[in-house]
C-alpha cells in the first residue's frame, strides 16, 4: 500500500510503567475508512496503546504519523485531529439533556449567548443519521445503556471525528443492539471514518472488521486482513498456545438428585413475573435473555437485594425468607454480581480482605479479627484459582479482570454456598481466565453445588450448560435442554419472535 | 512467566510508596515538634507539652468518632453543638442533687447518655430516614444547640461541687485526666478500626457501599453505629470539657468542634469520601492543628489570624495527598 493511503501509522511505540514493559516496540498501520480489530487478553497492551493513542498517557517512545503529518499525542491535538475515544464507562454528565452532552465543550454560541435553535437542529440530523428516534432534550440519566452509546457516538461525529476508537462496545449490548451498532458502524465506514474496535468477543471482531491486530505481553502478535484468519486462529494468537475447547465436558445430573432451590410462583414489582423453577444438587442452569428481561433482578430477588412481592422460595425443601443478602448467606446462597466494580469487590481492599469480606466472622474470635488466619486462607485461595497478584495485601483495583473476578468468586466461595448465582461471570475477562472460570463452575457443581449463569454471551450458556432457561420481560420463556441448546432456539423464545 | 505458578510477584517498591504515603502526618508531626522544640524555649518545656495534650484531648476525642463516621462514608456536623447539649444537661442534672460524688456520677451518665442519643438520633435519621448525613447533622446541629440554649436560657451554667472541678483538674501518672482518656479512647479506637469486624465492616461500607451491602454487611447498621459511637464522644469529650471549667456555656461550648474534629481527621490521611483512613493518624492530624496553635501563642501571632493558618494547613494537607493519590 501507498503511504498516504494510511491514516495513521505507529512506529517503535514503547511504555513501561515503573520498570514493567507495557507496550514493546509496535508498529501499526490504521488504514482510511474501514474497521480495525484490536484483539488481546487483559494486560496485553490494548488499553495502554488506546491511551498513548488519544494522549492520555506519554509514550516512552515511538513516532506517530496522522493523514501523512507528525502527531505528538495530547488530548486536545487528539480532539482536533478528529481521534475521540469512546471509553468502556461513558463520559456522559448523566443530569444534561442528550444535546447539551453532544456539544458540551463545543456548544453552538451566538452573540456570547448559548444557541439553543442551532444546537437542537444539529443535534436532531445526527440523531437521525444514526436512524434512532431519540429526542435531543431527554435527559441522558432516563436513557438505556445502548441509547448511552448512541449518544456517544453522536458526539464523536459531532466532533468530526476520523478516528473513532471504541473500547468494548458490546459487552453491555444484547444481540439486537450489536446488530444496530454494527449497522451504524458499517454507516461511518462508508463516510470515511476509520475505527479502532477493542473487543473480546471475536465472532463480532470476525463479523464487522476488515483488519485484526493481536497484542499479546505488550508485543504485535500480528496484523492482518480479517479474511485471513478465523476465530480459532484469533483466539490462538491470543493465547500463544493451542486452545483445547475451553469448554469442560457436560455433566447429566441424575433426575433424583436433592432439589436444592425451588421457587414457586415468585414475583417482584414488574421485572419478574410469576417465575417457577427448581435447581438440583450439582446442576447448571443456564439463564438467558436480552437486557431487561428480568434476569439480574430475578438473581436479585433471590439473593435478598431486592424484595419479593409474592411467592415462594425453598431452600433444601424448608421455605425461606430472604430479605436481605445476610439472610441470603445464611441459607447457603452465593451471588456474583455483575457489575464487579460497583457491587463485586472492594477496590481498596487486599485479596485478603476481600476474600473474607462476607465470611468475616469465621475468623474472628472473641470479636478480634484472626489476621494470621485470614492471610492462610487467603493464600489457600490464591493457590487454588491461580490469581495473580503482587502481594495478599496489596489493593485488588491493581489486579487485572480476570483476577479480580477470581478473587470476587473466593469471597463467595468463602462463605461456604449451596447455591452459587454467577451474573456474567466472564464479562470483560481474557480467554485464559474465562476457560478457568468455566473449569471453576464446572467442578463446584459436579462438588454438588447448585449453580445458575446469567450471560449476554449465547456461546457461554451453550458450552457450560446442560439446561438453560430464558427469559423475556420478567417471565420464563421456555426451558431448553441438551441438543436443544442452540442460538437460534433461544433467540426465539428471547424475543418471542421467529 | 514464571510466577504463574505461585502467584507472588514481589513489588518492594510500591510498600515502601505506600508505607511513607501512610507515614505523613507522623512525619510532619515530628518535623513540626522538632522546629518549634528548637525554636523555643518555653516550647520544649514539659509543663508546656502537657498543656498541649490538655487543650486537644476534647477535640481529639472527639474526632476519634469523627473518624469512624467518615471512613463509613458520613460526616458529622452536629458533634459540636451535642457536647454542648450533653454538657448543660450534665451540669444541670448535678445541680439538683445534694450527694456531690452521687451528683458527679449521675452528670456523667447523662453526659454520656445525651451523646448517645444524639448520635442515636443522627443515625436514625441518616439511615432509616434516607438523608444524607450532611443535611442530617445541618439540621441536628442547629436542634442540638438551640435545646442547649434553652434550657441554659442561652447562659452559662456553673456547679459548685468540688468532686467535678477535682476531676477537671486531676492528674494522672503526671496527667491530665483529659489526656488519658484521650490516650485510652484512641487505643480502643484504633483496636475497634483495625482488629474487629466492626472496623471492617466500617472501612468497607466507606469504600464501596454496594460492594458491601452485597458481601452482606448490614451497612444501615454499620453507619449508625458510627453516628451512636460519635455521639458517644461527644458526650465524653463534654463531660471532661464542663468538668475542667467548672461550668459550661451554652453558647460557647463546643463551638466549631465539629470542624477541628473534621480538620483533625482530614491532616491525619482519613478520605473526606470514606473508605480509607487511621486512628494513629487522626490523632497525628489533632496533634498538629494543637501545637500550631500553640506555637503561634508563642510567636506571639495575632490571635485572629490564626484561624487562617490552620485553614492553610487543612488545604495543605489535602493537597499532598492528593498528589500521593495520582
Amino acid at each position: 500500500m501507498e503511504q498516504n493511503s494510511f491514516l495513521l501509522q505507529i512506529s517503535g511505540l514503547s511504555k513501561s510503567y515503573s520498570g514493567v514493559t507495557v507496550l514493546k516496540d509496535v508498529s501499526l498501520c490504521f488504514g482510511k475508512a474501514s474497521i480495525h480489530g484490536l484483539i488481546g487478553e487483559n494486560g496485553a497492551g490494548k488499553s495502554t496503546l488506546i491511551k498513548c493513542l488519544n494522549g492520555i498517557t506519554r509514550p516512552d517512545r515511538g513516532t506517530f504519523l496522522f493523514d501523512g503529518q507528525p502527531y505528538h499525542p495530547s488530548v486536545r491535538r487528539a480532539l482536533s485531529l478528529g481521534i475521540v475515544t469512546i471509553p468502556q464507562e461513558f463520559n456522559l454528565a448523566s443530569s444534561l439533556s442528550i444535546r447539551d452532552n453532544i456539544f458540551l465543550g463545543c456548544e453552538l454560541r451566538r452573540a456570547g449567548f448559548l444557541d439553543h435553535g442551532a444546537m437542537r437542529r444539529r443535534c436532531n440530523e445526527l440523531l437521525e443519521s444514526l436512524q434512532c428516534d431519540l429526542c435531543a432534550d431527554t435527559e441522558v440519566s432516563s436513557l438505556s445503556i445502548a441509547q448511552k452509546q448512541l449518544v456517544e457516538i453522536a458526539r464523536a461525529l459531532n466532533r468530526d471525528c476520523r478516528l473513532l476508537i471504541m473500547d468494548e462496545p458490546t459487552t453491555v449490548l444484547n444481540p439486537p443492539e450489536v446488530n444496530n451498532l454494527f449497522r451504524i458502524m458499517r454507516g461511518m465506514r462508508e463516510r470515511g471514518i476509520s475505527m479502532i474496535y477493542v473487543s473480546h468477543k471475536l465472532g463480532e471482531v470476525k463479523e464487522i472488521c476488515d483488519n485484526v491486530t493481536v497484542l499479546r505481553d505488550g508485543e504485535l502478535i500480528c496484523q492482518t486482513p480479517i479474511s485471513e484468519v478465523d476465530v480459532k486462529e484469533m483466539a490462538n494468537r491470543m493465547v500463544g498456545r493451542e486452545l483445547k475447547g475451553i469448554f469442560p465436558e457436560k455433566r447429566k445430573v441424575s433426575a433424583d438428585a436433592e432439589i436444592l432451590l425451588d421457587v414457586d410462583q415468585l414475583s417482584q414489582s414488574d421485572r419478574v413475573k410469576d417465575v417457577s423453577f427448581t435447581l438440583r444438587k450439582g446442576e447448571i442452569l443456564g439463564l438467558a435473555g436480552l437486557g431487561g428481561a428480568g434476569r439480574t433482578e430475578l438473581a436479585e430477588t433471590l439473593y435478598g437485594v431486592r424484595r419479593k412481592k409474592s411467592g415462594r422460595i425453598f431452600v433444601a425443601g424448608k421455605e425461606v425468607r430472604l430479605n436481605s443478602p445476610s439472610q441470603a448467606v445464611r441459607c447457603g446462597i452465593a451471588y456474583l454480581s455483575e457489575d464487579r466494580q460497583k457491587s463485586g469487590i472492594i477496590q481498596d481492599f487486599g485479596l485478603d480482605m476481600n476474600i473474607s469480606l462476607i465470611s468475616l466472622l469465621k475468623y474472628c474470635r472473641c470479636g478480634f479479627i484472626n489476621k494470621s488466619v485470614e492471610l492462610k486462607q487467603a493464600g489457600m485461595y490464591r493457590e487454588r484459582f491461580r490469581i495473580k497478584s503482587p502481594s495478599l495485601t496489596s489493593p485488588i483495583r491493581e489486579l487485572s479482570g480476570g483476577n479480580q473476578q477470581k478473587g470476587a468468586i473466593a469471597k463467595s466461595l468463602d462463605a461456604e454456598p449451596r447455591i452459587f448465582i454467577f451474573d456474567e461471570p466472564t464479562r470483560g475477562i481474557d480467554i485464559q481466565s474465562r476457560g478457568e472460570i468455566y473449569q471453576f463452575i464446572h467442578s463446584l457443581a459436579s462438588e454438588g453445588m447448585a449453580c445458575i449463569v446469567i450471560s449476554s454471551d449465547l456461546e457461554e450458556l451453550i458450552g457450560l450448560c446442560p439446561k438453560v432457561a430464558v427469559m423475556r420481560e420478567g417471565s420464563f420463556a421456555g426451558f431448553l435442554e441438551d441438543e436443544h441448546i442452540n442460538e437460534k432456539e433461544i433467540m426465539y423464545l428471547a424475543t418471542g419472535v421467529k | 512467566m514464571s510466577e504463574k505458578s505461585s502467584g507472588i510477584v514481589p513489588l518492594k517498591k510500591t510498600d515502601w510508596k505506600t508505607f511513607i504515603a501512610a507515614g505523613r502526618p507522623f512525619i510532619a508531626l515530628v518535623l513540626l515538634l522538632l522546629v518549634c522544640m528548637i525554636s523555643s524555649e518555653h516550647f520544649r518545656s514539659p509543663q508546656n507539652l502537657i498543656n498541649i495534650t490538655r487543650q486537644v484531648a476534647c477535640t481529639g476525642i472527639v474526632a476519634l468518632g469523627m473518624t469512624m463516621v467518615i471512613i463509613a462514608g458520613g460526616i458529622d456536623l452536629s458533634i459540636g453543638s451535642l457536647m454542648a447539649l450533653a454538657g448543660v444537661s450534665a451540669v444541670m442534672v448535678m445541680g439538683q442533687i445534694s450527694d456531690p460524688c452521687l451528683a458527679v456520677c449521675l452528670a456523667m451518665l447523662v453526659s454520656l447518655s445525651v451523646g448517645f442519643f444524639g448520635g442515636v438520633i443522627n443515625g436514625m435519621i441518616v439511615t432509616l430516614g434516607k438523608v444524607p448525613s450532611f443535611i442530617a447533622t445541618l439540621g441536628t446541629l442547629s436542634i442540638f444547640r438551640s435545646l442547649a440554649l434553652w434550657m441554659a436560657d442561652a447562659g452559662t451554667l456553673s456547679s459548685n461541687n468540688d468532686i467535678f472541678r477535682a476531676a477537671g483538674n486531676f492528674y494522672i501518672f503526671g496527667l491530665p485526666l483529659a489526656t488519658v482518656c484521650f490516650i485510652l479512647l484512641a487505643l480502643v479506637f484504633g483496636v475497634l478500626l483495625k482488629q474487629t469486624s466492626f472496623g471492617r465492616h466500617v472501612c468497607a461500607t466507606g469504600s464501596n457501599p454496594k460492594a458491601a451491602q452485597y458481601a452482606a454487611i448490614r451497612i444501615d447498621r454499620v453507619r449508625f453505629g458510627t453516628y451512636a459511637l460519635a455521639g458517644l464522644t461527644a458526650g465524653i469529650a463534654a463531660f471532661l470539657f464542663s468538668s475542667r471549667l467548672n461550668s459550661i456555656s451554652s453558647t460557647d461550648a463546643g463551638l466549631s468542634y465539629e470542624l477541628d474534629a473534621i480538620a483533625g481527621a482530614i491532616i491525619g490521611g482519613t478520605a473526606m469520601n470514606g473508605g480509607r483512613g487511621s486512628i494513629a493518624g487522626t490523632v497525628a492530624g489533632v496533634l498538629i492543628l494543637g501545637i500550631i496553635s500553640n506555637a503561634l501563642d508563642m510567636w506571639g501571632a495575632p490571635v485572629n489570624l490564626q484561624g487562617a493558618v490552620k485553614g492553610l494547613i487543612i488545604i495543605i494537607a489535602v493537597f499532598v495527598q492528593r498528589q500521593n493519590n495520582e
